[in-house]
C-alpha cells in the first residue's frame, strides 16, 4: 500500500511528461531532407519537418512531410531578405527623421508574410493590423510605394495619405490602426467571398496583444456560425507592445481560443513549417469545413514601434538568442546551401541584390514630391458623389468639387 | 493601377447610378409632393420598399442585424424581406454589433453593398469605432484605392418611456466624421427616395429613422411610388413656405415644427419651416436663402443641446454673409441637457413639443403674446 502510494505521483508524473514536452519548437533550421534533390528547380521534392512543428486543437496537425522546390526556395529567400533589408531601410530612415509618427517594423517575423503569400493566390484576400509593410508588398505592391507611403510622398501607394499603417492593395485590405478590429472586418471580407460563390479564403491576421479584445471572439462566433472561409492568423511574437503573452492572456495557446473552432498551432521561424501550415489552413477552408485558427508562433526583434528599444520588458540576452539561433533567414540559407538549392556565393548575390533593389526604392521614394496639396480634398468621398464643398480650417478655407 | 481595380469593385454599381435617369430630370416630379393621385405609405413601407426595390436590382445588396430575417425586424421593416430574398440575403445575426458593424464593413471592401440594421442606434454606439474609423475613414487612408459602400440604419432618437440609455439621437456624432454621409428623414418620401440613395452612394451612409415615425402614414408623389424614386443626399427640402421666420429641423421635429406652423398662422404668423433631410452634408444654402428672406432663425431638434446640430446651423450661419440678414438671436430648441428619464411628466420636460417650438418661434419674433 504504502509503497503504491509512493508510486502513485511517479506514475501520474510520467503520464504527464510526453504532454509536457510537446511542446512547439521555433527553431528555423530543423527541417530534414531524406533524399536526393531533384536537379530541375521546378519539380518538388520532400522534406520531414520537425516533429514539434505543429500542433493540432480539434483537429490534427498538418503532416511532417512538405513538398518544396529549389526554385521556391529560393523565391523565398529572395522574399525575405528584400523584406528585412526594406524595413531596416525603414528604420534608417525613422531614424533620420524622414518617417513622421508611427513605425512598426516586422523584422524577425519575414516567414510569415513571405511563407503565407507562397500558399496563396491571387484570388485569396488579406487583412492585418499596423505591421503591415511586408504584405502591403508581396500581395500586389511595391517596395517604393511602401517607402513611399512612410515618407509621405505621391509615390506612395495611399498617395501617403495613410502612413505606415494604411497600406492596401486589391488583394490586401490593410494596414489597420485599431487592435483587433481589423478581425471581423476580415470576418466580412471572407462573408463577401462566401456570397460571391468565390472559391477563395481570407486570412484576418492579428498578433497575441489584439487576440483579446472582444470583438475577435464575435468574429469567430459568426465565422463558425455562417461557415465563413476564413483563417483567423494570429502572429504571436510573444508581446503585445511591451506586455508578455503570458501577462495579457490567461490563455496563451492562442490556436485554442476559437472554441469549436478547430486550429493549428505553427512554427513561424521555419518558413517551410509556415507555408505547409497555411496550405493546410487554405485547403480547410477551401474544402468548406469554415473558418480555422491558424496562430504562428515568431519574433519580433526590434521593439513594438521606432519609439520602443524593446528591451525594458525582455532581456537583450534573449532578443540576441532568438536573433542568434532561430532567425528565419538563416535557417532558410541553411536550407538553401546544404541541399544544394544554392551557393553560399548565389546568395550573397541575392543579399547584394536586395540591398540595390531596396536603396534604389529608397532614392525613388525621397525623390517623390509631397501629395499635391489638392489631395488634401481628393477621397474623402467618392468621386462624383462629393458635397459641394468641404471646410478648411477657417470660413475662408474652403475646397469645392 | 490601383485605383482602378478598386474601381472595378464597385462598378457595376456604380453603373446602375449612371444608367438612371438623372436626377434634375426628375425634379419637377418630386417637387410636385401633394396626393393627387391618392398615394400614401408608412414610412415603415417605405423603408421596406426602399430595401426590396434595391435588392431587387443588385444582388450585391444585403442585410443584416438582429431579428431581420425570421422575427422580422424588431420593427418589423424587413417584413417579408426574407420570404422573398432567402437567409443568403437576409441575415439574422448574433447580439453582437461591433462583430457584425465589422463584418458589414468588411463585406462592403470586398465587392457588397450591406445594409447594416442596428436594433436603435444606442446600441451602435458599441459598434462605433467600425462606423467612424473602418467605414468612414478607410477611403481616404487607402488614397482612394478602397470604397466602402455600406448603409448603417436602424431608429434613432428617443422613442417612447424608454427610458435614458434607449433615448439618444447620435445625428451630432456622426454629423461631425468626414468620410461619413448622414441622412435623417422624416416623411414617407424621405425615407425611400434617400435610403435608396444611400444604398446606391459608394459611401458609408449612416441612415438615422425615428421609430415613432414607423407607423405613421404620408402621402406619396406618383413619382415616389416608382422604383427609380432617388433623393439626393445633402438637400433640404422646404416643407412649407413663410416669410417670417425660417424653422430648421430634423427627423420627428419636422412634424412639431409644422404643427408650430399651424397654430402660428392663425395668429398671422408665416412660418417657413425646412426638412433638413441630410445632417452631412448639411444643406446650409437652403437655410441661408431663406434667413435671407425672413431673417429669423429657430433651430429644432430631438437632440442634446451642447455641440449639437442647431449648434452647427447657428455657427455656419455666424460664419455666412446670412448673419448680416439677421434680425434677431438664432434660437436652438433642443431636447434638454439631461439623461431622458423615464417617467412621463419628466419625459415631456426632455423634449421639444409643438407648444414649445410655437413659443420660441414667437420669441424669435419679439412676440409673447
Amino acid at each position: 500500500m504504502a509503497s503504491l502510494a509512493r508510486l502513485g505521483p511517479r506514475l501520474a508524473q510520467r503520464r504527464l511528461a510526453p504532454f509536457a514536452s510537446r511542446r512547439l519548437q521555433t527553431a528555423a533550421d530543423s527541417t530534414q531532407l531524406h533524399q536526393d534533390t531533384p536537379s530541375d528547380g521546378a519539380e518538388p521534392f520532400t522534406v520531414r519537418l520537425h516533429e514539434d512543428s505543429f500542433r493540432g486543437y480539434l483537429t490534427d496537425a498538418p503532416s511532417l512531410d512538405a513538398e518544396v522546390t529549389k526554385d521556391g526556395l529560393f523565391k523565398m529567400y529572395r522574399e525575405m531578405t528584400t523584406m528585412r533589408r526594406m524595413e531596416q531601410a525603414a528604420d534608417a530612415l525613422y531614424k533620420a527623421k524622414l518617417i513622421r509618427g508611427f513605425c512598426h517594423l516586422a523584422i524577425g517575423q519575414e516567414a510569415l508574410a513571405v511563407g503565407l503569400e507562397s500558399e496563396i493566390t491571387k484570388e485569396d484576400l488579406v487583412i492585418t493590423a499596423y505591421r503591415c509593410h511586408p504584405f502591403a508588398v508581396l500581395r500586389g505592391g511595391t517596395i517604393t510605394g511602401v517607402l513611399g507611403e512612410l515618407l509621405g510622398r505621391q509615390v506612395g501607394m495611399s498617395n501617403g495619405k495613410g502612413g505606415s499603417m494604411h497600406i492596401f492593395t486589391e488583394r490586401f485590405f490593410g494596414g489597420n490602426g485599431i487592435v483587433g478590429a481589423q478581425v471581423p472586418v476580415g470576418a466580412g471580407i471572407s462573408f463577401a467571398q462566401k456570397y460571391l460563390e468565390r472559391p477563395s479564403a481570407t486570412f484576418a491576421m492579428y498578433g497575441d496583444g489584439a487576440s483579446n479584445q472582444g470583438q475577435i471572439f464575435e468574429a469567430y462566433n459568426m465565422a463558425k456560425l455562417w461557415n465563413l472561409p476564413c483563417v483567423f492568423v494570429c502572429e504571436n511574437n510573444k508581446y503585445g507592445m511591451g506586455t508578455s503573452a503570458e501577462r495579457s492572456s490567461s490563455n496563451t495557446e492562442y490556436y485554442t481560443r476559437g472554441d469549436k473552432i478547430p486550429g493549428i498551432q505553427a512554427n513561424g521561424m521555419d518558413i517551410i513549417a509556415t507555408a505547409k501550415a497555411v496550405k493546410y489552413a487554405r485547403d480547410w477552408v477551401l474544402a468548406g469545413k469554415g473558418p480555422l485558427l491558424l496562430e504562428f508562433v515568431t519574433y519580433r526583434y526590434g521593439g513594438h514601434s521606432m519609439s520602443d528599444p524593446g528591451t525594458t520588458y525582455r532581456t537583450r540576452e534573449e532578443v540576441q538568442r532568438m536573433r542568434s539561433t532561430q532567425d528565419p533567414i538563416r535557417g532558410l540559407q541553411r536550407y538553401i546551401e546544404e541541399w544544394g538549392v544554392a551557393t553560399a556565393d548565389e546568395l550573397k548575390k541575392i543579399d547584394k541584390e536586395a540591398k540595390a533593389v531596396v536603396d534604389a526604392a529608397v532614392e525613388e521614394a525621397k525623390a517623390s514630391p509631397e501629395p499635391l496639396l489638392k489631395d488634401l480634398w481628393s477621397d474623402v468621398y467618392y468621386p462624383g458623389t462629393e458635397p459641394e464643398y468641404l471646410r478648411g480650417r477657417e470660413r475662408e478655407e474652403v475646397h469645392y468639387y | 493601377m490601383l485605383s482602378r481595380a478598386a474601381l472595378s469593385r464597385v462598378a457595376p454599381a456604380l453603373s446602375h447610378v449612371r444608367a438612371a435617369p438623372s436626377l434634375a430630370a426628375r425634379r419637377p416630379a418630386f417637387r410636385s409632393y401633394a396626393s393627387e393621385a391618392g398615394h400614401s405609405m408608412t414610412v415603415r413601407d417605405a423603408l421596406n420598399a426602399a430595401m426590396d426595390e434595391e435588392m431587387m436590382r443588385d444582388d450585391t445588396v444585403f442585410i443584416l442585424g438582429e431579428e431581420v430575417a425570421r422575427y422580422n425586424g424588431a420593427y418589423k421593416v424587413t417584413k417579408g424581406l426574407l420570404d422573398k430574398y432567402g437567409e443568403k440575403r437576409v441575415v439574422d445575426t448574433p447580439i453582437t454589433e461591433m462583430g457584425f458593424a465589422g463584418v458589414a464593413v468588411g463585406a462592403a471592401l470586398a465587392g457588397l453593398r450591406p445594409i447594416c440594421e442596428f436594433m436603435t442606434f444606442n446600441f451602435a454606439m458599441q459598434a462605433i469605432d467600425h462606423i467612424v474609423n473602418s467605414a468612414g475613414k478607410t477611403y481616404y487612408m487607402s488614397g482612394g484605392n478602397v470604397p466602402c459602400p455600406v448603409v448603417f440604419r436602424g431608429p434613432n432618437g428617443a422613442a417612447a418611456g424608454v427610458g435614458a440609455q434607449h433615448s439618444q439621437d447620435y445625428a451630432a456624432w456622426y454629423g461631425q466624421i468626414p468620410g461619413l454621409k448622414v441622412v435623417s428623414p422624416w416623411s414617407a418620401e424621405d425615407c425611400k427616395g434617400l435610403l435608396k440613395a444611400a444604398i446606391r452612394d459608394p459611401n458609408p451612409v449612416v441612415f438615422l429613422e425615428n421609430e415613432m415615425l414607423y407607423g405613421v402614414s404620408f402621402p406619396m408623389s406618383e413619382a415616389a411610388m416608382s422604383d427609380n424614386f432617388i433623393l439626393p443626399i445633402g438637400k433640404a427640402k422646404v416643407e412649407r413656405e413663410g416669410s417670417d421666420v425660417t424653422v430648421v429641423a430634423h427627423s420627428k421635429m419636422v412634424t412639431h415644427s409644422l404643427e408650430a406652423a399651424d397654430l402660428l398662422a392663425k395668429d398671422g404668423i408665416k412660418v417657413e419651416v425646412i426638412n433638413l433631410r441630410s445632417i452631412r452634408p448639411l444643406d446650409i444654402e437652403t437655410i441661408k436663402a431663406s434667413v435671407k428672406k425672413t431673417n429669423r432663425l429657430v433651430t429644432v431638434e430631438g437632440g442634446f443641446p451642447a455641440f449639437g446640430v442647431g449648434s452647427e446651423i447657428c455657427a455656419q450661419i455666424v460664419e455666412s454673409e446670412a448673419f448680416d440678414y439677421l434680425d434677431a438671436p438664432v434660437e436652438r430648441v433642443t431636447g434638454a441637457d439631461v439623461p431622458t428619464p423615464y417617467a412621463a411628466n419628466l419625459e415631456a420636460l426632455a423634449f421639444p413639443d409643438t407648444a414649445l417650438i410655437a413659443k420660441v418661434i414667437k420669441r424669435s419674433l419679439y412676440r409673447t403674446n
